[in-house]
Formats: C-alpha cells, sequence, structure tokens
C-alpha cells in the first residue's frame, strides 16, 4: 500500500472541505493511504512577498514534520506545493540547514513533496486508475484548469511540459469525459493578485470563464483551492464586472474522479459545491 | 519621465543581495518577460521588463512606491521563458522583500502577518468548522501552531514592519 503524509494548508480544511473529501475517498479506492500531520500549519507562501527567508522556514517546518514521519508529502494546494517543495530543496542546502537549525528544528532525512494530482500520475498511473472507473463519464465536456504553481517553476518541478501542460488533460480523459483543448491553457487564475487589486483578478479570472462558456464546457476541473475561489466563489462577479451569464460549475479533479469511480455524490462532497453541477449530473445519470 | 539624477547606484547592489536577487544583472531588456506575463496581458500597468530596468537604472524611489510592483502573481511564466536564465518572478520579489524592508508593504500582507503570529495559519478554525469536519469523517485540525509565531520572531520580520 502506498503512504503518504497528507500536508492540508489553510483553505482546504476550513473552506473546501468537499476537495478534501474527495481526495481521501479517491485515495481509498486506489488504495492509497494519507497519513495526517498533527501541528502542520500555513505553507508559509503568502509571507513570501514580505519576507522569503521566513516563508522558508514556515514551509521547512512543515516539510519537516513529514521527515520525521518518515513520508513523502503530498498537497492538495498548487501554491503549498511550490512553497514546500522549495523548501525541500533548500533543506539540502548548508547553509540554509545550518540557518533551519538555528531556529529549533531538524529535519532527520530527506522526503519528497508533490501535488496529490501529480501522485496519481506518477506513482498510481493512467493505466491502474482506469481500471477503478466503474462509470465513464463520457458524455461530459470538462476544461482542465492546472493553474500556475503545479508544473511552473519548472526548474524546481521538473513535471509535465510548461508549454503544453498534458497531465490533467490525461486524468480527465481517464475518467472517459472529454478533456477540451483551448487557448491559454497555462493562464493565472488572477488569486494572487485578488488581495491587491480585485479588479484585476476578476478580469484575469473571466478570461477562462467566457472560454469555458465558448466551449461549452460542463465543468472546469481545479487542482487548487486558491483557482476554485477565482473561478467559482468569484463568478458571480465576473458576471456582473462584465454582464454575462455563466452557470460553469468547477469540480475538483478528485470529484470528477470519484463520480467515475460510481462514488455517490456525498461521498465527494458535491453538496459544497457553489454552482450546483446539476446539469452535468443529469447528462450522466443512468 | 525618468531623471537619472535622482540615480541611487547603490540600489541594485541592494536587491541582489537579496534572495532571488541574484539574475538582476544579466537582463539584457528583451521583453519576453513582460510579453508572456498574464497579469500585463490585461494591465499594462504592471510590466516586469519596466521594473527590471527602472531597478538598474538605480530609480529606487519609483520602483519601491509604485503600487504596481505589488500586481505581479509570482506565476513564473516570464521564468519559464526568460533567455538569460533569470528567475525572473524571484526576483520580482526579491524587490518586494526590499520595500518591506524600506516601509513599503501593502496592509493586507500585514493583516496575514497578524493572523500567522496570532494561529499560524491565515483561516480561524473555529468550533463551527470542527463539527463540520467531524460530520464529514475529516479528522480534527489543530486551532493554532505556535511555532509560526516563533519563526517569525526569529527572523525578525515583525520588528522590520514595526519600523
Amino acid at each position: 500500500m502506498k503512504k503518504y503524509a497528507l500536508f492540508l494548508g489553510c483553505t482546504v480544511p476550513v473552506r473546501a472541505q468537499h476537495y478534501e473529501l474527495s481526495a481521501r475517498n479517491v485515495a481509498k479506492e486506489l488504495g492509497i493511504e494519507l497519513v495526517d500531520m498533527p501541528s502542520a500549519s500555513c505553507c508559509g507562501f503568502p509571507m513570501k512577498a514580505v519576507d522569503a527567508e521566513t516563508s522558508l522556514l514556515i514551509a521547512a517546518r512543515n516539510v519537516a514534520l513529514a521527515s520525521q514521519m518518515k513520508l513523502d508529502v503530498v498537497t492538495l494546494c498548487n501554491s503549498c506545493t511550490a512553497m514546500l517543495s522549495d523548501a525541500q530543496v533548500q533543506l539540502s542546502n548548508k547553509e540554509f540547514h545550518s540557518k533551519f537549525k538555528q531556529a529549533g528544528f531538524s529535519y532527520p532525512r530527506e522526503v519528497k513533496v508533490r501535488h496529490f494530482v501529480r501522485m496519481l500520475y506518477e506513482d498510481i498511473g493512467i493505466e491502474n486508475i482506469k481500471k477503478h472507473v466503474k462509470k465513464p463519464l463520457n458524455p461530459l465536456r470538462i476544461m482542465p484548469h492546472y493553474g500556475c504553481h503545479y508544473m511552473r517553476p519548472s526548474q524546481l518541478y521538473g513535471f509535465d511540459n510548461t508549454e503544453v501542460p498534458h497531465t490533467l488533460d490525461e486524468l480527465v480523459r481517464v475518467t472517459g469525459a472529454n478533456s477540451l483543448e483551448y487557448a491559454d491553457k497555462k493562464m493565472c487564475c488572477g488569486g494572487s493578485v485578488l488581495g491587491i487589486d480585485e479588479d484585476l483578478a476578476i478580469t484575469m479570472s473571466n478570461h477562462k470563464l467566457t472560454v469555458a462558456k465558448e466551449q461549452k464546457a460542463d465543468a472546469m476541473v481545479s487542482i487548487c483551492p486558491f483557482c476554485t475561489v477565482m473561478y467559482e466563489d468569484n463568478q458571480r462577479k465576473a458576471e456582473a464586472k462584465f454582464d454575462k451569464q455563466y452557470g460553469i460549475p468547477v469540480l475538483y479533479y478528485p470529484q470528477l474522479l470519484g463520480l467515475s469511480f460510481g462514488l455517490d455524490g456525498n461521498a465527494v462532497g458535491l453538496r459544497f459545491n457553489r454552482i450546483k453541477p446539476d446539469a452535468l449530473l443529469g447528462k450522466i445519470a443512468g | 519621465m525618468i531623471d537619472l539624477k535622482n540615480s541611487d547606484p547603490e540600489f541594485k547592489w541592494e536587491i541582489i543581495k537579496k534572495e532571488g536577487g541574484e539574475g538582476l544583472l544579466k537582463c539584457f531588456g528583451c521583453s519576453d518577460c513582460a510579453a508572456s506575463c498574464p497579469v500585463r496581458y490585461f494591465d499594462e500597468r504592471y510590466n516586469p521588463r519596466k521594473i527590471i530596468r527602472l531597478t538598474l537604472l538605480g530609480m529606487k524611489d519609483i520602483v519601491l512606491s509604485s503600487p504596481f510592483l505589488w500586481f505581479c502573481a509570482h506565476c513564473h511564466a516570464c521564468t519559464e521563458r526568460c533567455p538569460q536564465g533569470i528567475k525572473v518572478a524571484e526576483l520580482i520579489n526579491a524587490i518586494k522583500n526590499y520595500a518591506v524592508e524600506q516601509g513599503y508593504c501593502p496592509e493586507g500582507y500585514k493583516i496575514q502577518l497578524d493572523l500567522l503570529q496570532k494561529m499560524g495559519r491565515l483561516y480561524e478554525v473555529e468550533d463551527f468548522d470542527l463539527k463540520k469536519r467531524q460530520r464529514l469523517g475529516l479528522p480534527p485540525i489543530d486551532k493554532t501552531i505556535p511555532d509560526v509565531a516563533k519563526i517569525l520572531e526569529h527572523t525578525n520580520i515583525l520588528k522590520v514592519l514595526k519600523k
């Protein structure tokens, strides 16, 4: 059985429990054991713009918790993945490691940090996942949104293709759904500038919502709670600002995968999605 | 209008010393960063190339006081495309870190720092959240993580902000 430390971060455990719930239930189906990390904190990313060293120390402390548990880490948020991965690399740098020790912490052994979805792609693999698909979601048109820190910076991750990403498309297709090809797939959701200039952030998120509507997507698929805040929670604001009607559901990838495994709506927390995916469920019923 | 009489020749060396600032001198101004930038695509007031040029020219006050410095979404689209191999997003972040030291920190970050000091996380975990988690069969989580405040004290960042 594959076993990982699950890093939740700030947003997922209180604002996106449906993401957490669906990830845990999908993991169970795939025979993956997710072990909780007591006393895990914020990943540190929000402090990076203020002081890079502070944010790295906060991140490194979280990586060190997993190190003490002797487990590799999986994360559900793209920004947490970036921050913890950066700290993981820095911990093998002597100078940073000694700073970390001076702060009163220890990192006994090296552990890996990856996004949960990357772990599914690399450690479980498309062929194995396929064996669990009991209810192919054939008629659905799904628009995958990767988000920035799932694969960028490539120097840090060395994963997927940053110009033409494909791993999430493959993971969508394995559910039986169509994964839509579209321009500007790499476009940022705008979440990072929400606190600085809301108008600009909404303009950025509006871009993909327009594409989703044009492409008649049944839903967008997100793998980051920040991106979901921009596309789902703030969808009404984009509609008001640009005088549009979108009504595009935004599912977390494990929710979509869970539905294809035959899990029911409760097991993937569908009632917590703000834009109700009723039309989508109608298409795959029966 | 940029008047080089106001140039501070030390500014670029200060940035180079910061974590992420190393690559500054390699910039030859090709504008690949600006062309790849999703923020600039929607709002031309933000331009990473311009920020880097102004920094190289020593225009410290203009760079640090500009609200547009904070528009960088740290998405790394620029980093991927820079022909000089500069980690552009990290470089912009180094300039932000320096701006904070010099007393230019957006209010939003101060609020976040305050939350991290109190709780070690950005969102308060209320009893309501814990009950909801329990109902869903999700394990409990810590309301506060005091180690984070210890780190903030250790790096002195709170004092830097109060300056």
